[in-house]
């Protein structure tokens, strides 16, 4: 095999086929892959299905916590999780740029097993493509999953009701922080570590049991909380009110936030969601979250409000104020 | 860090906030105080913090013009885009400069169009790209207050020790006391009170606003840019009101001295010389500007291109010249919300993150 990706790679000839026997299957070695047929032959589904697609071109593709392999996989499954589905399969589409090192592909598709594998996933199909040099950026990965919904759970915003309560599973912007340290190469006295995680297993086992209780979940991926919530007030018609003394955010994070002047709230995250949850049922919920691993922090952020939509906070400084979307990149200061 | 974040929380205690509020509450008087804000980071803190409600009916919060951006005339930005449009210049920019318009276009549109920008962070990276293509002019766009002027004047110092030619910068640098003494004189915006910027303080010390004080009798007070520095600045404010002092306080001691920084203050005399210069919305104002003095005059894109940056504004409906100075609130303004938003802006303080419209618009101010 060669040590770099060539266009050849990605022919279909020899050299493709090659490529995808020795290599790619070597790591996604299931009976559903494993015939290589056109199509990955799920059997018969029970309940509702979810489907989902998204698409991975994070640089650097390797960051601390984390990497474009595990990103792919875990960004596809919580994207059926908040939506009460538990991943079944998923695909993996590989655009890779000419020169790519093996090792690097080898190095994503490892990690992209390994993920699959905690989340309980199938990685059932697959496709290959080359670009010349110049025209990507390494590896760039598509995803579509499938999941379902076993005991007919679906996101319900019109059920929001004030007293409601906003639940965060964790601290927020590890992972674009991590992402930016790593493309900056900034120095840290502390390590800030991606918080990509598969979230099924830490969300799902709660629907049935707080049943009739959990009224929307989101997982707050690129725009962070602060669009997130935006979003999901406006489905809702809703006004969520914050309590900034109660957002989770680490030290390190916060200590890059108030250099580069960024706010945490509108950082990207890749393991964490947002639940609006009975206001009866948001204690208890918040415990059993922190029960789980991925769940270790989870806060209660924020409650819903009587009286129009939108997205408040309530400041440390006793003050109430608007928390809206950000227009273009958060951009450091000037002066 | 872990230890500087437990030092800025003491900033941001609620508890200390809520017995400030009640202390400027107590010391208020019937009509609110009228207490101007000068520094856009101050605007952006007020806004993020939601203070202004919580002191409505006691305090009246002016913004002032302290947003580099928002005051940088249009045409700056038309100079600059002629220098990469006509003489193939490469600009080197502060990232907030792109989105704002000059009379016809904006650098942001420009690039679209093929116009090269780079958006640096530093403006020595600026002369760093410059020694990297050789063959090309890289004009660096200098804008900012005292805080930016050491940075671009080491960066100019830098380029000719270095002997990096190709390197010069289109100077849009300001002083904040002669803006703050033309807005002090203005009997329509009637301040009875300066919150002081922290950073530009630093760089020139407090001292600097006591002509202010003594020739205005206006009470200055420098403030850090946390929660309870600007509540503390503001209650200082209200104490010298209500003793009938003016002089200058400093809140933000724990970094700002009054004599400031004197390597700093003795880089800027190196490299700029003072000048007029004229303001987005407020007008020409004497000795305000810094320009590039003339032993680095090859430094000086305005004199190296012989294009020098034309101060001619426009009417508009545009009002940002009355929120530069204080005399109404963005909400004023008939474009506010409307023809002119943060994705659409009209106006250069809807542009700048730290622009008055922008963070009335964001946080509801």
């Amino acid at each position: 095999m060669h040590d770099k990706i060539l266009l050849s790679h990605g022919e279909g000839g020899k050299r493709t086929r090659d490529l995808i026997a020795r290599v790619i299957a070597r790591y996604f070695d299931n009976p559903v892959l494993s015939p290589l047929f056109d199509a990955g032959l799920l059997g018969r589904i029970g309940g509702e299905i979810a489907f989902t697609t998204d698409g991975y071109v994070v640089t650097p593709p390797f960051f601390p916590g984390g990497d474009i392999g595990r990103l792919a996989v875990c960004g596809t499954v919580n994207d059926l999780a908040v939506c009460g589905a538990k991943a079944v399969a998923i695909s993996c589409g590989l655009i890779l740029e000419e020169g790519l090192p093996m090792d690097t592909l080898e190095r994503a598709l490892a990690a992209m097993r390994d993920a699959a594998k905690e989340a309980e996933v199938t990685i059932a199909c697959g496709d290959t493509k080359v670009v010349e040099r110049g025209k990507g950026d390494g590896i760039f990965i598509t995803t579509a999953g499938v999941g379902v919904s076993a005991d007919g759970w679906r996101p319900a915003p019109s059920e929001i009701r004030p007293g409601d309560r906003i639940v965060l599973t964790g601290s927020m912007g590890d992972h674009q922080v991590a992402v930016l340290v790593a493309r900056r190469n900034l120095a840290l006295d502390a390590p800030v570590l991606s918080d990509v995680a598969p979230l099924g297993g830490l969300l799902l086992p709660l629907l049935p049991r707080f049943s009739g209780k959990v009224r929307f979940m989101r997982d707050p991926t690129r725009g962070g909380v602060g669009v997130t919530l935006n979003e999901m007030a406006s489905a809702a018609n809703a006004r969520f009110v914050l309590d900034e003394a109660r957002l989770p955010v680490r030290e390190s994070v916060r200590g890059v936030c108030e250099i580069l002047g960024f706010d945490p709230l509108y950082l990207a995250n890749e393991g964490k969601a947002v639940l609006i949850v009975a206001g009866d049922a948001a204690e208890a919920l918040v415990a059993a979250l922190r029960e789980h691993p991925y769940g270790r922090e989870a806060t209660i952020i924020g409650e819903v409000r009587e009286g129009g939509s939108g997205v408040r906070m309530r400041t440390l400084a006793g003050g109430v104020r608007a928390v809206d979307y950000p227009v273009g990149d958060q951009l450091p200061r000037i002066c | 860090m872990n230890r500087s974040m437990k030092y800025i929380d003491d900033f941001r205690d609620p508890a200390t906030a809520k017995a400030l509020v009640e202390r400027i509450r107590r010391d208020a008087g019937d009509a609110p105080i009228r207490l101007m804000e000068v520094c856009g980071t101050h605007t952006v803190a007020i806004a993020r913090g939601g203070i202004r409600p919580l002191l409505s009916g006691a305090v009246a919060m002016l913004s002032g013009p302290g947003c580099p951006v928002c005051v940088t005339p249009d045409g700056y930005i038309d100079a600059a885009i002629a220098l990469g449009r006509e003489r193939g210049a490469l600009l080197a920019s502060f990232g907030d400069m792109l989105r704002v318009p000059g009379k016809s276009s904006s650098l942001e549109k420009e690039k679209g169009n093929g116009l090269e920008v780079r958006v640096v962070y530093s403006p020595l990276d600026a002369v760093t790209l410059a020694a990297a293509t050789p063959d090309r002019e890289v004009v660096f766009l200098g804008v900012g207050f005292e805080t930016t002027a050491p940075a671009i004047g080491g960066a100019i110092r830098t380029a000719a020790e270095r002997g990096v030619g190709n390197f010069s910068v289109l100077s849009s640098v300001r002083t904040i006391p002669e803006a703050m003494g033309v807005l002090a004189a203005d009997p329509e915006v009637r301040i009875e009170g300066f919150l002081c910027p922290a950073h530009v303080s630093v760089v020139i010390g407090s001292d600097a606003y006591r002509p202010i004080a003594r020739r205005y009798g206006i009470p200055c007070v420098v403030a850090g840019f946390e929660p309870l520095d600007i509540l503390l600045g503001i209650s200082m404010l209200l104490r010298q009101k209500r003793e009938g002092v003016a002089r200058v306080e400093n809140e933000y001691s724990r970094v700002a001295t009054s004599t400031g920084n004197r390597k700093a203050q003795d880089l800027i005399r190196d490299v700029f010389v003072p000048c007029d210069t004229g303001w987005r919305g407020i007008g020409v104002i004497r000795g305000s500007g810094l320009r590039i003095a003339d032993r680095y005059a090859s430094f000086d894109a305005e004199v190296k291109f012989d294009a020098p940056v034309v101060f001619a504004p426009e009417a508009s409906a545009c009002r940002c010249g009355d929120v530069l100075k204080g005399k109404i609130l963005p909400v004023d303004c008939p474009l506010f919300g409307k023809g002119c938003v943060p994705e659409e802006p009209y106006g250069p303080c809807m542009v700048s993150g730290e622009g008055t419209c922008a963070a009335f618009f964001k946080y509801g101010a």
